[in-house]
C-alpha cells in the first residue's frame, strides 16, 4: 500500500507488506489518520499498516506531530478523520476494548509525585486488573526496590523515568508506544530497560524518537512526518540517508 | 466551485471513518449490558481504587483539608466583626453557617482535579481499561469526605463562636440536613471541577459556575436549618426543604453522570 | 435556517411588533391598580418566558450536538443561550423598572420570578467566559454542551426553589393570567408571539453572519493555497468556529 507522499520529503516508497504472524491482527491499520487542532492539521493522512511484533519507528522534527500520533494511538485522542484500527480494535468506537493492551510511555511519568513508586504503581495495577506481585517484580527487574517507598518528587528524573517504564509495562501490553524512552535513563537503566521495552520486549512497538539511527536499527517501519503530514514511509533499509536529514531541514 | 447559499462543508460533517457507525454518545464504553470487558476491572473496583488513592494524596500533601477547616473558623470570626454581634440564631446563625460552609467548599473543589491535570495523573486513568464513571464517583465520594471533615471541624466551631441556642438539640435533623446539602455540593462541585480544571482561569471559573448552581441548596439547607438553630427548638426542619435538597440531589446527581463521560474523551 | 428565510422572518417580526405595540397602547385597558405602568407587564413578562425556553433550548441543541458531533448544533446552542441571555439581561430591566413604579424599589426579593431570573442570568453570564478558557474549539464546544445542559436542567429546580422560598407572594399579574380579561388575553399573546418571533429572526441572523463569515475564511484559506493553514489564525474567540472547508476531506 501506497504512503501518501505529500510534503517535501523524499519519494514516498511502498510499505513492506506485515509479516503474516501467527494470523495474529496487524498491531497497526491506519488509513489517512487525520487529527486536527482549531483550523490547524496536527496529523493529515497518516496510511500504515504494522504487523504484529513489528515496530515502527517515528521520527521527525519538533511540533511534527508524533506525539499527537502516539496519542491518538493511546486512545486518548479521538481521530478526526480517516480510520485507525489498533490491534484489530476501530477507534474511537472501540477504543475501551484496546486500551487494556496498550502501554504509553509518554514525555511526562504519568504518575502522582506524592505518592511513592510502590504506591504508583499499586494504583495503576488495580486500574488494570495486576496482581500486585508483578509490581514487585518489575521493581526488581528495574532495581528499583529499595527506594520504591519514597514519594517520587525525592527521586532524580532517571528514577521515575524507570518508575514510568514499569507503569507503561505492567499490564503486559500488547503493543507499546514510547516517545523517548530512553531520555534521561543511563546506560545502566537503559541496560535494564532493554527486555522490557526495548527490541527484546513481546509485543509491538511505536517508537518516537530523536535519534534516527537508534530507530532505525530496530524499526521494522518507518515513518517520517513533516508538518503532520507524512513525508516517508518504508522499511529502514529502502531509506536513504538524505530522505531522513530532509525531514529535519 | 460556485454554490448557492452556505452549503460548504463544515469539517465536523466529514464522515469519521468509512465503517463507523452512528456518532458516538461520549466515548463509547463498553456496550450496555453486553459484551464482556477484557482485562478490566469492575467498577466497585475502579472507585475504591480511585479514592483510596485520592485519600492517600490527600493525606500526604494535606492540601484541602487544612485549608478548608481554617478557612471555615476564619470566616466565623470575619462575620462576628462584620456583624457586630456576639451571638446568632435563627435565619442569622443558618444564613451565617451555610454561606461558610460553601465558600469552604468552594476551596476543596477548586482542588479536586488539579493534580490529576498537572501530573498527568488523569491520562493515566484514561488509558486504564475502566469505566470512566468511576472517576466522577470516586471524586465526588472524597469531596463528600473532605467536607465532612469540614464540617466535624466547622460546625463545632460555630456553635462555640457564634450560635446563641444549644447544639445538642439541633442534632440528628441537623445531620440529615447536612448529610443531604452535602450530596448536592458534592454531585454539582465534582462535575464543576472536572469541567473548570482544564480551562485557562481555572480557580476562578469553578467557583463562579458552582455558586448559582448550588444556589437551591443554600435555599433548601438554609431554610431546613433555620429552625433547628433557633431558640425554644422552634421544631423540625421543614419537610419540603428536605425534599427540595432531595430532588436536587437526585437530578444533580443523575445529570453529572450522564455528561461526566463527555468531559473526560478527547 | 441559514438566510433562506430572513426577509419574511424579518417582515414578519415588524408586523408582529407593530401590531403588539399597538395593541398594549391603544387596545388594553388600564388595569385598576397600577396604571399605565402595568403595560410594561406585556414586555416584561414575554421577554423572560422566551429568553427561559431559549435556555432550555439552548440545553437541549447541546444534547443534539453531543449525540451527533455536529458543530452545527453547537452553534445554535450557541447562539440560543447568548440571545437568551440579552433577553434575560431586557426582562430583568423591565422587572426592576416595574418594581420601582409598583413597589417603589429598583430590586425586590419578594417577586419569585424575577430573583429566579437573577440567578439564572449569572449562572449564564458564565457561559461566554467558560467558552473563552477553552482554546481547542472541540473541546470548548463539549464542554459548553455539559454546561448547556447542566443549566437548562437547573433552569426549572431554581425556580421551583426559589418559589417555595419566597414567603410573600405579592399578587402577580401572571399569577393570575388565566383570569387575565380578553382584551388584555389577547394583548399579551399577541406581545408573547411578537417577542418569541424576535427572538427567532434575531438568532438567524446571528447564525447566518457567522456561517458567512466562516465561508468567508475558508475562501481565503484556498486562495492562499497550500499556505493558507498558516496564513492569518482565527483569535481566540468565545464562539464556536464552523471550519468550512471546500476541497479537503471531500
Amino acid at each position: 500500500m501506497d504512503a501518501a507522499g505529500r510534503g517535501d520529503g523524499g519519494p514516498a516508497t511502498a510499505a513492506p507488506a506485515p509479516a503474516a504472524s501467527e494470523g495474529r491482527a496487524p498491531a497497526l491499520q491506519l488509513d489517512g489518520l487525520t487529527r486536527c487542532f482549531a483550523e490547524r492539521e496536527a496529523l493529515a493522512g497518516v496510511t500504515l499498516t504494522l504487523g504484529a511484533g513489528q515496530t515502527l519507528a517515528v521520527l521527525g522534527p519538533n511540533g511534527a506531530g508524533k506525539t499527537t500520533l502516539l496519542r491518538v494511538l493511546a486512545t486518548l485522542l479521538r481521530p478526526h478523520a480517516g480510520s485507525v484500527r489498533v490491534l484489530g480494535d476501530a477507534l474511537p468506537h472501540e477504543a475501551w476494548r484496546a486500551r487494556a493492551r496498550i502501554g504509553l510511555l509518554a514525555h511526562d511519568p504519568l504518575l502522582y509525585r506524592e505518592l511513592s513508586a510502590r504506591e504508583n504503581l499499586r494504583f495503576h495495577a488495580r486500574l488494570h486488573g495486576v496482581a500486585p506481585g508483578r509490581v514487585e517484580e518489575l521493581l526488581a527487574a528495574l532495581r528499583m526496590t529499595a527506594r520504591a517507598g519514597e514519594p517520587l518528587r525525592a527521586l532524580s528524573r532517571g528514577m521515575v523515568q524507570r518508575v514510568a517504564i514499569a507503569r507503561a509495562v505492567l499490564h503486559e501490553p500488547a503493543l507499546l508506544l514510547l516517545d523517548e524512552p530512553y531520555a534521561n535513563l543511563d546506560p545502566a537503566a537503559t541496560a535494564l530497560a532493554e527486555p522490557l521495552i526495548g527490541a527484546g520486549a513481546p509485543g509491538a512497538r511505536v517508537i518516537c524518537s530523536h535519534d534516527p539511527t537508534g530507530a532505525l536499527a530496530q524499526a521494522d517501519l518507518v515513518l517520517g512526518l513533516r508538518g503532520g503530514r507524512p513525508a516517508l514511509l518504508g522499511a529502514p533499509d529502502a531509506i536513504e540517508r538524505d530522505q531522513i536529514e530532509r525531514l529535519y531541514r | 466551485m460556485s454554490q448557492a447559499a452556505p452549503s460548504i462543508q463544515p469539517a465536523a460533517e466529514r464522515p469519521l471513518a468509512p465503517g463507523a457507525a452512528a456518532p458516538a454518545t461520549g466515548d463509547a464504553g463498553p456496550p450496555p449490558g453486553g459484551a464482556t470487558r477484557p482485562h478490566g476491572p469492575g467498577l466497585a473496583t475502579t472507585i475504591a481504587a480511585v479514592l483510596r488513592k485520592e485519600l492517600l494524596v490527600e493525606l500526604r500533601t494535606l492540601e484541602s483539608l487544612p485549608g478548608m477547616s481554617l478557612f471555615a473558623v476564619t470566616t466565623f470570626v470575619v462575620f462576628h466583626f462584620a456583624l457586630n454581634r456576639g451571638s446568632v440564631d435563627g435565619d442569622l446563625a443558618a444564613g451565617i453557617l451555610w454561606v461558610t460552609l460553601l465558600f469552604a467548599a468552594m476551596l476543596g473543589v477548586n482542588r479536586l482535579f488539579v493534580a490529576d491535570a498537572d501530573q498527568g495523573g488523569l491520562d493515566a486513568f484514561l488509558l486504564a481499561p475502566v469505566d470512566r464513571s468511576a472517576l466522577l464517583v470516586a471524586k465526588a465520594l472524597a469531596l463528600l469526605a473532605y467536607l465532612a471533615v469540614l464540617e466535624l471541624v466547622a460546625v463545632p466551631a460555630f456553635a462555640l463562636l457564634l450560635l446563641g441556642p444549644s447544639l445538642w438539640h439541633a442534632m440528628p435533623a441537623l445531620l440529615a440536613v447536612l448529610a443531604l446539602a452535602d450530596l448536592g455540593v458534592a454531585a454539582i462541585g465534582t462535575l464543576v471541577a472536572a469541567l473548570a480544571v482544564r480551562t485557562r482561569a481555572r480557580d476562578l471559573l469553578g467557583p463562579l459556575l458552582a455558586l448559582p448552581l448550588l444556589i437551591p441548596v443554600v435555599i433548601g439547607a438554609a431554610r431546613a436549618s433555620a429552625p433547628l438553630l433557633s431558640f425554644g427548638h422552634g421544631g423540625g426542619p421543614g419537610a419540603r426543604w428536605l425534599a427540595l435538597l432531595a430532588l436536587y440531589d437526585l437530578v444533580f446527581g443523575l445529570i453529572a453522570y450522564a455528561v461526566f463521560d463527555f468531559l473526560l474523551e478527547d | 435556517m441559514y438566510g433562506r428565510h430572513l426577509r419574511a422572518l424579518s417582515l414578519a417580526t415588524v408586523a408582529l411588533m407593530t401590531a403588539a405595540l399597538a395593541l398594549v397602547f391603544f387596545y388594553a385597558p388600564l388595569e385598576a391598580e397600577e396604571g399605565f405602568l402595568q403595560k410594561i407587564f406585556y414586555v416584561h413578562v414575554p421577554l423572560a418566558i422566551v429568553s427561559l425556553c431559549g435556555f432550555v433550548a439552548g440545553g437541549v441543541m447541546a444534547i443534539a450536538y453531543l449525540r451527533t458531533r455536529d458543530a452545527r448544533w453547537d452553534m445554535r446552542s450557541y447562539v440560543a443561550i447568548h440571545m437568551s441571555l440579552i433577553f434575560a439581561l431586557g426582562a430583568l430591566i423591565c422587572g426592576s423598572i416595574w418594581a420601582r413604579g409598583s413597589w417603589g424599589h429598583w430590586w425586590v426579593w419578594s417577586e419569585p420570578t424575577l430573583v429566579s431570573f437573577l440567578i439564572i442570568f449569572l449562572l449564564y453570564a458564565t457561559y461566554q467566559p467558560l467558552r473563552f478558557a477553552i482554546e481547542d474549539p472541540e473541546r470548548q464546544a463539549r464542554y459548553a454542551s455539559v454546561f448547556a445542559i447542566t443549566a437548562g436542567a437547573f433552569v426549572p429546580l431554581n425556580f421551583l426553589a426559589v418559589r417555595m422560598s419566597t414567603a410573600y407572594l405579592h399578587p402577580r399579574v401572571l399569577g393570575s393570567a388565566s383570569n387575565l380579561p380578553a382584551p388584555m388575553a389577547l394583548t399579551f399573546l399577541v406581545s408573547l408571539l411578537a417577542i418569541a418571533l424576535l427572538w427567532t429572526t434575531l438568532c438567524s441572523y446571528e447564525l447566518t453572519a457567522k456561517r458567512a463569515r466562516a465561508q468567508l475564511r475558508a475562501l481565503r484559506r484556498e486562495l492562499a493555497g497550500e499556505d493558507g493553514a498558516r496564513v492569518a489564525r482565527r483569535p481566540r474567540s468565545a464562539a464556536p468556529a464552523i471550519v468550512a472547508t471546500g476541497q479537503r476531506g471531500a
